[in-house]
């Protein structure tokens, strides 16, 4: 029960970019379509479930005074290997996620997770926490993704709905970023209004 | 040529890419401490002064340590590494040194590590291939942009919280939607000076 309660916190009740707002420049500068989206999300669960086990499986033979640089070496670790097989692999999702790939090293769910979860929490309790936590970080960051995607070029994960000429281009420029996660997040206060 | 070149890659920097705005690095910052103008300004200089020692540390160790020896794949870790240490020694110094200037950056100094602006800076001047020069006028440029919105930003969020906004957009989703509007008028911008 317990590690279902580790799993499904980061979700909903504890969403990182909707509700604790961390992590919040990839969320913005990649959701110009949906493909890109998820590939961010895949690069960011891969990061976070590996150097959550990591830091777990350390927690014991970690001095506290020096945590935060051997989280920093872990967490680099596991982006490097991840920029290396998605430049091999994906070149084109590489170079639309530019440098925001070597960033994922300062995205700071993955250190916040390192510190507040798994530094303090056995093996299992952590992988489960990491999965979590990108569930809830893919479900906000795909969301607008699809939103802006379908508003700004009129398709989804490139399969075209209607025509692009009807498209609001501005949706896919920057400023679109912006107003998709502030209307997403005025809905969001008026749904828990409700609930209450 | 030479100077066309270095006045199109800061005013690139400073406005046209401008990096909250148009590039979205270092957004958590930006809606933290944009709340009051002080703030924001102690932040400027903390981030001003950082990223132009920082960048030009680390185009240093990256092609006179890590190119020589065909390390590049190791420059995640130790650029963060180089940036977390930097910040250490700089507040020892400024401390010493200049005790004003260090009054003036507060604790914005230390929570400067984890701005991904600073790491960006140095990671887009090395995939941009600048030479020294041009990554000095490229770190100085993308920080001036970075002060200029913040402050505005900041100057637009105090006059708003006299503002009667609906229940539901207070706090955060109003400020998305100013950032919205601050975007583009930025993206205005696009394509001054041909570039």
């Amino acid at each position: 029960m317990n590690l279902w309660k580790d799993f499904n916190q980061g979700i909903v009740r504890e969403n990182p970019v909707l509700r604790l707002m961390i992590g919040l420049c990839p969320v913005l500068a990649v959701s110009n379509n949906a493909t890109n989206a998820l590939g961010m999300s895949v690069a960011v669960a891969f990061v976070l479930v590996c150097s959550n086990w990591v830091v777990a499986l350390i927690r014991k033979v970690t001095p506290d005074e020096i945590r935060i640089p051997i989280f920093i070496i872990v967490i680099s670790t596991f982006v490097t290997v991840c920029d290396y097989v998605m430049n091999a692999y994906y070149p084109a999702l590489y170079a639309a996620l530019g440098v925001f790939v070597p960033l994922i090293v300062v995205n700071c769910i993955i250190l916040g997770r390192a510190e507040a979860f798994a530094y303090r929490n056995p093996v299992l309790s952590s992988i489960l926490d990491g999965i979590g936590m990108s569930l809830g970080f893919a479900l906000a960051l795909v969301s607008i993704g699809v939103i802006r995607e379908v508003l700004g070029a009129g398709s989804v994960f490139g399969v075209p709905l209607f025509s692009s000429a009807q498209a609001a281009t501005i949706m896919i420029l920057p400023p679109g970023a912006f107003i998709t996660i502030g209307l997403l997040m005025a809905a969001m206060n008026k749904m828990e209004n409700k609930v209450q | 040529m030479g100077s066309m070149n270095l006045f199109g890659i800061f005013f690139s920097a400073f406005l046209i890419n401008n990096i909250l705005l148009i590039r979205f690095i270092a957004l958590c910052a930006f809606f933290g401490v944009s709340t009051k103008i002080n703030t924001s300004i102690g932040m400027s200089f903390a981030v001003i002064f950082v990223m132009t020692v920082s960048s030009a540390v680390s185009w240093v160790i990256f092609h006179s340590i890590l190119t020589p020896f065909h390390l590049e794949f190791l420059r995640t870790a130790v650029f963060i590494l180089t940036i977390a240490s930097l910040v250490q020694l700089e507040e020892l110094y400024l401390k010493k040194m200049i005790p004003a200037l260090y009054r003036a950056m507060g604790i914005y100094l230390p929570l400067i590590t984890t701005n991904c602006a600073i790491l960006a800076v140095a990671f887009l001047a090395i995939d941009y291939r600048y030479n020294f020069l041009q990554s000095m006028v490229y770190s100085i440029g993308v920080s001036c942009g970075y002060s200029l919105a913040i402050v505005l930003f900041a100057y637009i969020r105090e006059r708003m919280a006299l503002a009667p906004i609906p229940k539901w957009f207070q706090g955060y989703p109003i400020a998305f939607i100013t950032a919205a509007l601050m975007s583009l008028a930025f993206l205005g911008f696009t394509g001054m000076f041909g570039l």
